[in-house]
């Protein structure tokens, strides 16, 4: 939910009294049309445009808004929200903060769905879809979940940790009208339920099943029975579990399949040579609908071209998991023309990226993963991949790319070739790695994205950077909202001209870079306007971030440190691990004893 | 995996160093060229503050940020993947130079097989415990750890690759000898 700010513009001109009751009475009509027009308005930052008209503008809309999107789950309590919208069917809420999934935020720091969970449960008997982003839930929020709303139909639980098998049987069992049950990249602990056993019998609704983040052995049998009762099935993404021969059970149950995630795609025992396997290929041949492939959890790569029939139609495709090599890949790829989405492993190698830049014209989102994360002078794709990628994809709009090198004019090639960038992230894995042939900063090339790639909204930087970067951010990154610091920067001048020039600066989160608390200051006039600030191991200091919480009411500052108790806060002068800050219409109630609000 | 957290607030940022390329186990080579004569350090007093212990490969808390998720499933790929083998060596009578081939990419040897006759464009023939293979062209063999030279195909190929040191193909009249022992 975006800001709601303190002061609303109120319509206070009040008719005199003899005619305040045909006033009323057309105010009110007013309304009604109003709500009936508001009704069709779906996009939220038109909503809340709406809302800031007049007291009664904002009424309708709130009584007209039923998807309820709150981006920070401490931004506001769940009483307020509740009381606010009253007719709410879908709810997205996101917890943590990003740093979170990389270990920088302690455990139990909360994000609980709980007080949510009991909100809405009181409030709206007709929800139908929960989205919930690093959230921690448990099986007995699940259970509230499960028992509260009737008519629930999807429930998506992105990075989420928390809850287990027996939260999932609650969920499976209860829901009648699921329709979607999706568990992206969280984490499941094995409680030993039979999960999938509790959907019940008889045809179901379910339209997207996805578990391949579940970490434990499924029933695969009555796996096999569900897919076969569930005629809309179109998402279905198995976990590693799943062996290819189980695989090939389920897609010839359903060839409607339009995204599938493949499981292992590996037999379950060694496969001997002349042992009668099945004709995987056919079966993917029959899935005419499918579109999105990921899964190859395990792959071997031998079984490869089962997959060819479905790749002039695919338009995303998840080999992140898959250790391939160049070959492999370019066997796969070449027939891949429609390709938009790409997810892989650097094992495909500056080779494996030539292929996709030769073949992939349409390529939308390229991400390239390290299979080894640590910091080496050389690794298998570097800036030679990324210029090919450059010069191939010119509808590139979306990249993270992950490489051991880089030079300034591969990132300036890209800049120039691909005008809708909207998503810019290089990760240059070892830390303050100039380019690799001039031995310059990476300014210039970092400074070329912003400065060329006019639609750019999302930038994560690396590599060696001086404040010089950082000016270029200021003055040409207007339309930024995300950005991403780690190891990076000169002085506090660098993050100054951050503050100072990113206009559209929503998110800023900084790790291990020489800023303190006199650039943490300049950036008061914008705070407001941001949904959080982040910075750990940075140069700020208890004093600094106090001075923050004294000037600004309206934003929450929290201070942590891994080793911190409530007795042994720190002086004022010392420089603070962590701080995390974020505009808030509530005072959490729910802090650990680690963070100190300020 | 040990993890050390990162506590020296940046001196880094200013330290000089100098590195061998190639050399992993030194500090980061620190560039001086500076696009701008503007970039000027001494806004921040800690720079004589210079670290002379280089930390080199300390594994950093959440670098490079990849999900923990992530990194454990591709972790464990990576050491299964190591324990099994690396590039080695391949050459063929005749061939004017030689080529690598890394064995952790395969998984048996029917494999290895087709990736060694498709490099070399050369017939190997199908492996015999009595004949070895004879009546091909060629016949593959490999250095093992104790630097004897044996047939390729008689052992497991798990034994095979963490033991293979180079590869040969040698021509088939060469080979006759191995086979048929």
């Amino acid at each position: 939910m975006s800001h709601d700010p303190a002061e609303m513009s109120e319509d206070d001109e009040r008719p005199p009294p003899a005619d305040r009751g045909r006033a009323e009475y057309a105010d009110q009509v007013l309304e009604n049309v109003l709500e009936n027009v508001l009704v069709f308005l779906t996009c939220r930052r038109d909503r809340n445009s709406v809302s800031l008209v007049c007291k009664s503008w904002c009424r309708a809309e709130a009584l007209t808004r039923s998807e309820l999107f709150i981006g920070n789950c401490y931004a506001v309590s769940p009483a307020r929200a509740t009381e606010r919208f009253e007719r709410v069917r879908s709810v997205a809420l996101k917890g943590k903060p990003r740093f979170a999934d990389f270990s920088l935020l302690p455990p139990d720091w909360g994000a609980h769905f709980a007080p949510w969970a009991s909100a809405m449960a009181g409030a709206y008997p007709g929800l139908e879809k929960v989205y919930l982003k690093r959230m921690s839930v448990t099986d007995e929020d699940l259970a509230v979940l499960a028992r509260s709303f009737p008519r629930f139909k999807e429930l998506a639980l992105v990075c989420c940790e928390g809850f287990g098998t027996s939260g999932l049987a609650v969920v499976a069992n209860h829901c009648r009208q699921l329709r979607v049950l999706d568990l992206i990249e969280s984490e499941v602990t094995d409680d030993e339920v039979d999960w999938i056993s509790f959907f019940p019998d008889g045809g179901t609704s379910l339209e997207s099943l996805i578990f391949d983040c579940v970490e434990c052995p499924i029933n695969f049998d009555a796996l096999e029975r569900l897919v076969a009762r569930s005629s809309s099935l179109k998402k279905l993404r198995l976990n590693r579990y799943i062996s290819i021969g189980q695989l090939y059970r389920l897609m010839i149950r359903a060839p409607q399949l339009t995204h599938l995630g493949t499981g292992s795609f590996s037999p379950s025992e060694i496969v001997q040579q002349g042992d009668q396997e099945p004709d995987y290929a056919s079966a993917f041949a029959a899935c005419r609908s499918l579109v999105c492939l990921s899964g190859f959890r395990e792959i071997i790569p031998d079984y490869l071209p089962a997959i060819y029939p479905v790749c002039a139609n695919l338009t995303s495709l998840n080999f992140s998991y898959a250790n391939i090599n160049a070959a492999q890949l370019r066997s796969v790829i070449s027939r891949c023309h429609k390709l938009q989405i790409l997810w892989v492993l650097d094992s495909i190698c500056d080779e494996g990226l030539q292929a996709v830049a030769a073949t992939c014209k349409d390529l939308r989102e390229l991400r390239v993963f390290p299979i080894d994360a640590m910091e080496n002078n050389e690794g298998p794709v570097s800036d030679v991949g990324f210029l090919a990628i450059a010069e191939g994809c010119r509808k590139l709009q979306s990249i993270l790319y992950f490489c051991q090198q880089m030079t300034n004019a591969a990132v300036v090639a890209m800049s120039n070739n691909c005008p809708d960038l909207m998503v810019f992230r290089l990760c240059i894995i070892p830390r303050y790695r100039a380019d690799r042939i001039t031995g310059e900063p990476m300014d210039e090339g970092f400074g070329a994205i912003v400065k060329n790639c006019k639609k750019l909204t999302r930038l994560a930087v690396s590599g060696l950077l001086t404040d010089r970067a950082f000016s270029y951010f200021g003055q040409y990154g207007k339309l930024v909202q995300t950005l991403s610091v780690a190891f990076n920067g000169d002085s506090d001048m660098g993050l100054k001209y951050v503050l100072e020039g990113c206009s559209s600066l929503q998110k800023l989160e900084i790790r291990d870079s020489p800023f303190g608390d006199s650039a943490l200051l300049s950036g008061l006039h914008h705070y407001y306007n941001m949904r959080f600030l982040w910075m750990s191991s940075c140069r700020v200091t208890r004093r600094g971030c106090r001075e923050i919480a004294r000037q600004m009411p309206g934003l929450v500052v929290e201070v942590f440190s891994w080793n911190n108790n409530a007795q042994d806060r720190g002086e004022e002068n010392d420089i603070v691990e962590t701080l995390y800050m974020y505009r808030s219409l509530a005072r959490r109630v729910d802090a650990p004893k680690y963070v100190e609000i300020l | 995996m040990e993890m050390e957290r990162q506590n020296d607030l940046n001196l880094k940022a200013t330290e000089l160093r100098l590195g061998l390329p190639g050399s992993d186990e030194q500090p980061e080579k620190r560039n001086n060229k500076r696009a701008s004569s503007e970039m000027d350090n001494s806004s921040d007093g800690e720079k004589g503050d210079q670290e002379c212990a280089p930390p080199t490969k300390t594994q950093v808390v959440g670098w490079p940020p990849i999900r923990s998720y992530r990194k454990n499933v591709i972790h464990a790929k990576k050491t299964e993947a190591d324990a099994a083998g690396m590039y080695v060596k391949v050459s063929m009578d005749g061939a004017p130079y030689l080529r690598k081939v890394d064995l952790k990419v395969y998984k048996s040897y029917p494999e290895l097989l087709k990736a060694l006759q498709n490099m070399f464009k050369c017939t190997i023939g199908v492996y015999s415990e009595r004949e070895g293979y004879n009546g091909s062209e060629f016949a593959p063999t490999y250095e093992d750890k104790d630097g004897d030279w044996m047939l390729v195909g008689d052992v497991p190929w798990e034994m095979f690759s963490t033991s293979c040191k180079r590869l040969r193909i040698m021509k088939g009249s060469e080979a006759k000898g191995l086979g048929c022992l």
